[in-house]
């Protein structure tokens, strides 16, 4: 069962039906879903979600969309992991890692696609479409592939191999742009306009963003039904950011968590840090960047969400922090050797940006805290590959080893 | 200076379904004010009450996102083409 019962602007509150819309027809502002949460909360118990199946559709009372039409490759209810190592390495005393790598297609991006899927499925479209980074591509190319819908998948022609290859092994109709994301965007608002397709984050945004939200409902439930006091977040759109806090403030209004006083901290890269970098001159008015650095999947230099960001960092007194690349292929270094996750480069940003708020004491050492790693690295190998320890290299022969090996000593 | 106005399909009800205008004006501030003379209506559409435009519109001179020139103040030259683009999911609508 689902409640959702209209689509509302963000700006100015008009109200609009549960259509495949996805801004203001006044103010232009975003459109999100509204729910009935009265009879939500008559519904749900965290028995009911306890007894749902280990994937994202346990919290199915709380998803815009008719589960009938669900397209289940398996997205969401991925550990909750607690840190010793990279805990200890940070100084910090209570860390979870919320690993999001082992998804479907090994990105968060399974959980908004499979909103988005089912949701286009209700609504009768043929097609599944996006403006994508890459792990969005991959997604929605295997989600279309279950469903035996046609993809449609739009990138940069920039992007590493593995995001590549991730989105062309499920067959979908690939186009590479000249441009960034932010070009590819536009083009395909174009598109949106004049085909009769589900682009997910176009005109299915207002459904599609409301999957982010099954990370926090994710968390609380593997704390025991509670909220942690930070969470530091990598922010492109800024939208995953903004409705994990949603989640959780979701959460405490229909009885399932009592006390909120999680911080919501985001993380960019310094070579695209729109968000942040509004954040650290203590503005809600972002200037668009044209991006510039290896986390290409966090490279949207116009974020759509990116005042919402900041809003919610107010909110929580929470912070923004960014990453250099160096940082970036260091942060994904120290996650691997300390908590065996091997992130892609968006993950090096959170892990990085994390160290710097310990640091400069934004994070206290003894603040609960949940990194969010959304993404895995063999999809981004060339941005650490010359950054490795090199291989020993050997003819099999036991004293060749030995000899390589004890020099290593 | 004569310049042409890309009016966005939420807004042509206000330029009797025209896609294209064309009107006078020195910089973005005074086209915005031109089109609410021959236009009524579609400023408010457009800015907030105090004159800064809605944090979901965007406008191009040329294709320039005017954020990365001078803001509303950013001046317009002879022919230029200013697009005004409702922004959704981080780009723009372009019609």
């Amino acid at each position: 069962m689902s409640y959702e019962i209209a689509l509302k602007c963000r700006e100015c509150g008009r109200k609009f039906e549960l259509l495949a819309i996805y801004s203001c027809e006044f103010c232009f502002g975003p459109l999100e879903v509204d729910y009935d949460y009265d009879q939500i909360k008559a519904k749900i118990s965290k028995e009911s979600i306890a007894n749902g199946p280990s994937s994202l559709w346990r919290y199915e009372d709380l998803l815009p969309c008719d589960t009938s039409f669900k397209v289940d490759i398996g997205a969401g209810f991925t550990p909750l992991i607690k840190s010793q190592s990279l805990a200890k390495h940070l100084g910090l005393k209570n860390l979870w890692i919320k690993n999001d790598t082992v998804n479907p297609t090994w990105s968060f991006k399974d959980r908004v696609v499979s909103i988005a899927i089912a949701r286009a499925r209700q609504f009768g479209y043929q097609d599944l479409a996006c403006a994508s980074t890459g792990n969005l591509a991959n997604s929605v190319s295997a989600h279309a592939a279950k469903a035996g819908m046609r993809a449609l998948v739009f990138m940069p022609d920039d992007l590493e191999s593995g995001k590549v290859i991730g989105s062309l092994v499920y067959n979908p109709i690939l186009t590479m742009v000249d441009g960034n994301y932010d070009d590819v965007n536009r083009l395909c608002t174009e598109l949106a306009a004049s085909n009769n397709w589900a682009f997910v984050n176009i005109n299915m945004r207002p459904y599609y963003a409301e999957g982010s939200r099954t990370l926090a409902f994710e968390v609380a439930e593997q704390l025991g039904w509670r909220a942690p006091d930070h969470c530091v977040v990598p922010m492109a759109s800024g939208s995953l950011f903004t409705k994990i806090w949603k989640g959780f403030k979701e959460l405490q209004h229909i009885g399932l968590i009592n006390n909120l006083d999680t911080r919501m901290s985001g993380a960019q890269a310094t070579g695209c840090s729109p968000i942040s970098k509004a954040f650290q001159e203590g503005t809600k008015n972002f200037v668009p960047q044209k991006p510039n650095t290896i986390a290409r999947s966090l490279a949207i230099g116009n974020p759509a969400d990116g005042y919402y960001a900041l809003k919610v960092m107010e909110e929580t007194d929470g912070s923004a922090e960014m990453a250099s690349d160096a940082e970036i292929v260091q942060g994904i270094k120290l996650l691997a050797e300390t908590e065996g996750i091997f992130a892609e480069t968006a993950g090096g940003v959170s892990v990085a940006c994390l160290k710097k708020l310990v640091e400069s004491g934004v994070i206290s050492t003894d603040e609960e805290t949940v990194l969010f790693i959304t993404g895995a690295g063999l999809k981004t190998v060339e941005a650490v590959v010359d950054n490795m320890k090199p291989a020993i290299m050997i003819s099999p022969k036991t004293e060749e080893f030995m000899d390589q090996f004890n020099k290593l000593k | 200076m004569t310049i042409k106005v890309k009016i966005p399909t939420p807004l042509r009800s206000l330029t009797q379904d025209q896609g294209l205008v064309s009107i006078s004006a020195t910089n973005v501030e005074s086209a915005i004010n031109e089109l609410e003379k021959q236009f009524p209506g579609i400023k408010e559409r457009v800015c907030e009450e105090d004159g800064s435009l809605r944090r979901f519109v965007n406008i191009y001179i040329n294709g320039e996102d005017i954020r990365f020139l001078d803001d509303l103040q950013s001046s317009i030259k002879d022919n230029d083409e200013i697009s005004i683009v409702p922004a959704v999911a981080g780009g723009t609508i372009e019609i």
